[in-house]
């Protein structure tokens, strides 16, 4: 329990620092949003009256202190083009995501976890260089690209799936599955490359272990071995691996959101920094920081949990 | 490096690419902001070896001349991030207590952005150009120098040798250049060569969305941006681009691997 709360303790400072960096980083954007939002030739009493309205003429640690305390409330302001709260406009975009994150990290695993075990357990034979050149070129592969190609291949050369939009899961799932497809495909196959060489390097951490040779020496066969005894070792890193994944996926959407035009919280950031639309710029991207830093908690946890010899040490 | 296969490549591939970047232009004479209003979004010919974009500008100028921008915007981004990250960790993992404690805790909070939403939001707050570019993406790669310098630090600082150095009444700023610096340079040259192309991957995304380098001045992040609009007429557009970032990452990828095996033997495949 102490290692718990001292790891949840721990996080405080940066989740305070996460929304100092959110707010500072667009506090000293040069474009003047009010400007933005009501053109050049606008009267000035328009642009005071709104510059008032978003306290923009306050000086900037208290404008800070006010947000900072809206935030700790659930309020992360409103979006200065739709006027809609940014909460709602990033609980929304969120379900997108972590849709699309799902089904790249299950194209992900089903990818490297038998690609990193063939590798580990054919050490040093040409299969195992041959994962290891394949997963140095996923990793090299800049997922835009792919996801490019994806499209012109798949969407365009032959019309298979569509190129870009979503639908629900719920009330269409033929028709969400199908748009689904191409960016998971995307994200998932981009980190496949690390999550191979994780894999491997964990199953070859584990395989020359005593009791994997006890394994052997009982009779069990081969495959039993690798996927009983030994995977389950290797499952501290794997897991973290997968904690470190789910990070990595929050970043990777972002890119492949924008490639396939997906409503998730990387399109709503993108779109939000070239409409001047900053409470929507901060609120977005201190929520997924904060998403990515208790992700990486969970990860910590669970790893705890797998693995008792960690809990008195911490 | 000559036993090891990937490094060579690895080599090889940035070599190609650094080469290309700076004799390319000279032997390939067409501008690359030059339009040929004759053969817009044509396919690869003997004029235009690798076409021509939707303006009829020549894909292989604006190719090397776009090596030129991602090396130097990649470049440029490593080398302040190792010397600034590298500083800020000898000093940290060297000094220990408050100093630390506080630098380190910075640093954390850097790396709890996904390194792609943090370039994002720096080029949003300070516009986009070339040098925000490498400024925002610098900053995503600060921490990990930081962390490394800062392990190997601590890690040199307990040996004897140090504490020998110490006794002798060596200065600390002696003992940081004397001691933990040659020891410390290895792994950050590792982990250069592998920031170095993640750092070119993340200058293309911020090009392609038009938050990198700006427009006339071709990238191969911009020109896989004009590309998508023309995917169904003119799909090289989007070939291009893709091999010349994906060659050179690989090629980046490729050394970073092979120094590792090379400097830390425990890693080496053949161990």
């Amino acid at each position: 329990m102490r290692a718990i709360a001292g790891r949840v303790i721990a996080l405080l400072p940066i989740l305070f620092g996460l929304s100092v960096l959110s707010f500072g980083l667009l506090a000293m954007v040069p474009g003047d949003p009010v400007t933005a939002m009501l053109g050049l030739e606008a009267s000035p009493e328009a642009i005071a009256t709104l510059r008032a309205k978003f306290a923009l003429d306050e000086p900037l640690p208290l404008r800070f202190l006010a947000w900072f305390g809206n935030v700790l409330q659930g309020d992360l302001g409103r979006s200065i083009q739709t006027g809609r709260p940014v909460l709602e406009m990033v609980v929304t975009a969120l379900g997108p995501t972590l849709l699309l994150a799902g089904a790249a990290l299950l194209v992900s695993l089903a990818i490297a976890l038998p690609a990193g075990i063939i590798a580990a357990t054919r050490r040093n034979r040409p299969a195992d260089f041959a994962v290891s050149l394949v997963a140095l070129c996923g990793l090299s592969l800049p997922s835009f690209w792919l996801g490019i190609l994806l499209i012109l291949t798949l969407s365009i050369a032959w019309p298979i799936f569509p190129a870009s939009g979503y639908a629900p899961l719920l009330s269409d799932p033929w028709t969400a599955l199908r748009h689904l497809v191409l960016p998971a495909a995307t994200l998932g196959v981009a980190l496949a490359g690390a999550s191979m060489r994780m894999t491997r390097s964990a199953m070859l951490e584990v395989l020359p272990a005593d009791y994997i040779r006890t394994a052997h020496a009982k009779g069990l066969g081969p495959r039993r071995v690798v996927w009983r005894h030994a995977l389950r070792n290797a499952l501290i890193p794997i897991v973290t691996l997968v904690g470190i994944q789910l990070g990595q996926l929050l970043g990777g959407v972002v890119v492949t959101e924008t490639v396939f035009a997906w409503p998730g919280i990387g399109k709503l950031v993108v779109d939000a920094i070239f409409a001047r639309d900053y409470p929507v710029v901060q609120g977005a991207i201190l929520v997924t920081a904060t998403l990515f830093v208790l992700l990486n908690l969970m990860t910590d946890l669970i790893c705890l949990a797998l693995d008792p010899r960690q809990r008195g040490g911490a | 490096m000559t036993g090891d296969p990937r490094a060579l490549l690895g080599l090889v591939l940035v070599a190609v690419v650094v080469a290309a970047a700076l004799f390319g232009p000279l032997l390939w004479q067409v501008g690359p902001e030059v339009s040929d209003f004759m053969a817009p979004l044509s396919g690869p010919s003997a004029k235009h070896p690798l076409g021509t974009d939707d303006l009829g500008r020549d894909t292989l100028a604006r190719m090397l001349a776009g090596a030129r921008v991602s090396l130097m915007v990649g470049m440029g981004s490593v080398a302040g991030a190792c010397l600034l990250g590298g500083a800020i960790g000898l000093v940290c993992g060297f000094l220990g207590g408050w100093t630390d404690r506080v630098l380190m805790r910075v640093m954390d909070v850097l790396l709890a952005f996904p390194g792609i939403l943090l370039a994002l939001g720096v080029t949003a707050a300070l516009g986009a150009s070339a040098t925000n570019a490498a400024i925002a993406i610098g900053l995503v790669n600060l921490p990990v120098f930081a962390r490394i310098a800062r392990a190997q630090a601590q890690l040199v600082a307990a040996m004897d040798y140090v504490e020998a150095g110490r006794a002798i009444g060596r200065s600390p700023a002696a003992i940081l250049r004397v001691h933990i610096l040659p020891n410390a340079a290895s792994p950050i040259l590792v982990q250069a060569s592998l920031l170095l192309a993640s750092s070119i991957i993340t200058e293309s995304y911020l090009s392609f969305l038009g938050l990198g380098v700006q427009p006339p001045t071709p990238t191969w992040g911009n020109m896989l941006r004009d590309a998508v609009g023309f995917l169904d007429h003119s799909p090289w557009m989007a070939w291009f681009p893709g091999i010349a970032i994906f060659t050179t990452v690989l090629g980046f990828n490729l050394l970073g691997d092979g120094l590792r095996d090379r400097l830390d033997p425990r890693a080496a495949r053949g161990a």
